[in-house]
């Protein structure tokens, strides 16, 4: 039997979890656990310089790991500081746990120094979360946390913990619990079988079908079913931004992602649709555009593990409750040695998707001239050329963000990683860093805008002190390009405050860190720069592209409108 | 439609404060509210009525359900069942009111609790609706406090919601 202090079993567990980065920020509250960090060097603590890039970095690294993400943070500051983040994880369903220092127990509630009840300020935004009362509760609390956060629907957890439950006087057995149970807590192992058989006799009587699958598949490491029964198929598959990934992009029956800015096949599948087979997706606004006009002639199959997403929205006639990666495998046992009831019907199908794909083909943006001004577009088929489509990709919220979407063609899930619930800015930098611990070997590239990069920029000193070789791409626009685009589209172009009009000199800021950057200001530039960029895979670059900064994002859905209705470009709509 | 949930909570500190977060969180309506422990120790039973169409309670109900503290949960409504409210008034009992009142009050199988020379206080049990047309009917008298425990309910019949 093992005596430790509730510090030094904050330290085991995670040892015996199996953690190996703990991203965090000390202060008061947290003080004895970091103390007990010190004495180890198993799990690795990476010092961030804000808490919010604490939580982007943990989600980075639980996304592109498949593991959950680890914070820990002081009370009051410490913690609030972390909510922008909790909220990011919970909205995309990313295992984090999030480890809060807390006042002493005795002053809860007394408004003392740097006390915050952050589990009140987080109860929305968390899969659940828990207060220690007692140190000797330690590891079976920090045991349901991970369980939870992991498990199901996965979901940010947070553990309130004052600091006199850490006390290093205080000793209690401890005893790493391999197995904990919640009575109230049972996920879903498989979806019902009738049900399934519904949905695959569906599946084989459909003329004009289309997958449409989310994150819930990335996340549920089901992708190579969901790829398999798909080509079992001869489907069309369209995906969520979330769901990038989890079917190769480049392959000819994938119609690119659907929504506000998906595909203009994408989205002309589903409105013609008369079977949307959707799986690990939550119908969210940004995908149906006006729901009284969604798919009109469709039934709709709907697999998800959390029985509130079915039927949320949108109703489903065949709700599936279920993980992604079982229903798939039952999906293709029932089809096996079956065939399609018309298959002529979908032959006429594709070739009316073929012949959608082929009205944009070639007109989806006008590329640069030697020596004008790039197109944001252009910079990201440069990136993806360069790495030959196998870096992983973070990127931060506006045009950038969705031109990184659109032009980067994702062959593996986990590879595109953004903040796609909460449309977090700020999220791509330090997420990238989190990635990068998780693969230290292959390419991290953030594809950001100067707005987003500037409310996380601090954290190059943190990429200075562990050698962290990230590649950020700043596609240079000098304004928060997707306001604009909104105030071009919906205010007569009145710019309210989407300018940045004092904005650093970048070069100068990244090299006042030690690390190289580049401006690129053409097409000549661009490939030599990425080149050097990426010439050593640990090695921070920085490339200052500056783009257009009059270029919009398009298809852009027509808000209230139907998935079909959408503007191709800035003077031509369907 | 009006329903009544009623769930079986993990008796922890701040699990009640889950649940009714979740409904300002997404905008569902409370009309009524009651908690209390049950003979389980661990567990309390909480309450509620709220109204919506089938897709709202659906929702309701499973977003409840995820909720990790909620063990359990029944929407009383989908079958028989029993609905019982408490409800102490103060009202107005002067000159010819103080027998009106005590008419009404046996009418109603109400108690009167407490007597001052002014007023009345009365004890009634029931359903929403019968408390509340007792209300309507002391109006006219002077009703001067009213305190409501919100609804409680359970199924008729064989049917038992435990663990
Ligand atoms: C934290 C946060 N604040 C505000 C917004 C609203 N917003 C969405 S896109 C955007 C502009 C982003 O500008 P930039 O990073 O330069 O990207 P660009 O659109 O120019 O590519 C803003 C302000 C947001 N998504 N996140
Ligand atoms: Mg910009």
């Amino acid at each position: 039997m093992e005596l430790l202090s509730g510090a030094d079993m904050i330290a085991r567990f995670l040892q015996d979890e199996g953690v190996e980065y703990i991203y965090g920020y000390p202060g008061g509250a947290a003080l004895h656990i970091y103390d007990a960090l010190f004495r180890q060097d198993k799990v690795k603590h990476i010092l961030v310089r804000h808490e919010q890039a604490a939580t982007h970095a943990a989600d980075g690294y639980a996304r592109a790991a498949g593991k959950p993400g680890v914070v820990l943070v002081t009370s009051g500051p410490g913690a609030t500081n972390a909510v922008t983040g909790i909220a990011t994880a919970y909205m995309d369903s990313i295992p984090m746990v999030v480890l809060c220092g807390q006042v002493m127990s005795h002053l809860i509630g007394d408004d003392a120094f740097q006390e915050t009840d952050i589990v009140g300020v987080t109860r929305p935004i968390v899969k659940h979360s828990f207060s220690i009362r007692h140190p000797s509760e330690i590891p079976e609390v920090l045991k349901k946390a991970f369980y939870l956060a992991s498990t199901g629907r996965p979901g940010p957890v947070v553990v309130d913990i004052p600091k006199d439950m850490t006390a290093p006087t205080e000793r209690y057995e401890y005893v790493y619990p391999k197995k904990v149970k919640l009575r109230s807590y049972n996920p879903v192992t498989r979806g019902h079988t009738g049900q399934i058989k519904k949905a695959v006799e569906l599946m084989l009587k459909a003329k004009r079908p289309v997958f449409y699958t989310g994150g819930g598949v990335v996340t549920g490491n089901a992708s190579e079913g969901l790829t398999d029964l798909v080509q079992r198929l001869g489907f069309p598959i369209t995906t969520t931004l979330m769901g990038i990934g989890s079917y190769p992009q480049g392959d000819r029956q994938c119609l690119g992602w659907l929504g506000m800015h998906g595909s203009y096949e994408s989205n002309m599948a589903m409105h013609h649709a008369d079977l949307v087979i959707a799986i690990g997706a939550r119908f969210d606004d940004r995908v149906t555009n006006n729901t009284s006009k969604f798919c009109p002639t469709a039934k709709i199959v709907h697999v998800d593990i959390d029985p509130s997403s079915v039927s949320k929205t949108v109703r489903a006639d065949v709700p599936i409750v279920g993980p992604a990666g079982s229903v798939i495998n039952e999906m293709i046992s029932l089809i096996q040695g079956k065939d399609i009831a018309h298959p002529e019907a979908l032959t006429e199908w594709w070739e009316k998707i073929e012949g959608w794909r082929a009205e944009r083909q070639g007109k989806l943006y006008e590329p640069s001239n030697e020596g004008e001004v790039l197109k944001p577009q252009e910079v990201v088929e440069a990136v993806y050329r360069a790495t030959r489509g196998e870096a992983f990709v973070t990127t931060d919220v506006g045009q950038h963000q969705m031109f990184a979407a659109q032009y980067y063609k994702f062959a593996k899930p986990n590879r595109f990683i953004t903040s796609g619930g909460l449309g977090t800015m700020g999220f791509g930098f330090p997420a990238a860093m989190g990635v990068k611990m998780s693969y230290p070997d292959d390419d991290v590239v953030c594809i950001t805008g100067e707005g987003s990069f500037q409310m996380m920029m601090q954290e190059l000193s943190t990429c200075k002190q562990y050698g962290v070789g990230v590649k950020i791409v700043n596609l240079n626009n000098g304004s928060l390009g997707m306001v604009r685009q909104w105030q071009d589209l919906n205010y007569k172009s009145r710019h309210a405050h989407s300018y940045m009009e004092s904005l650093p000199d970048f070069q100068k800021l990244i090299e006042s860190y030690g690390f190289t950057a580049l401006r690129v200001h053409t097409k000549e530039e661009l490939e030599p720069a990425l080149e050097r960029a990426l010439a050593d895979k640990h090695e921070l670059v920085f490339l200052d592209v500056y783009v257009d900064p009059h270029e919009h994002v398009y298809p852009m859905q027509v808000p209230l409108g139907a998935m079909r209705d959408m503007l191709l470009s800035k003077t031509e709509r369907t | 439609m009006r329903h009544i949930i009623s769930i079986l909570l993990e008796n922890e500190p701040g699990a009640l404060s889950r649940v009714v977060g979740l409904f300002a969180q997404r905008n569902y309506n409370i009309e009524t509210l009651n908690v209390a422990p049950t003979e389980d120790a661990t567990l309390s039973r909480l309450t509620v009525t709220t109204n919506g169409d089938d897709r709202v309670i659906e929702q309701i109900t499973k977003h409840l359900n995820k909720l990790i503290d909620v063990v359990k949960l029944v929407d009383l409504t989908e079958g028989n069942h029993i609905e019982r409210e408490l409800m102490l008034v103060k009202v107005k009992a002067l000159g010819a009111a103080r027998d009106e009142v005590k008419r009404t009050a046996d009418i109603f199988r109400a108690q009167v609790v407490d007597v001052t020379p002014s007023l009345y206080t009365v004890q009634i049990t029931g359903d929403a609706g019968k408390l509340d047309a007792f209300l309507q009917a002391m109006a006219p008298v002077g009703i001067l406090e009213v305190a409501r425990t919100g609804v409680s309910g359970i199924a008729r019949g064989d049917k038992v919601l435990s663990l």
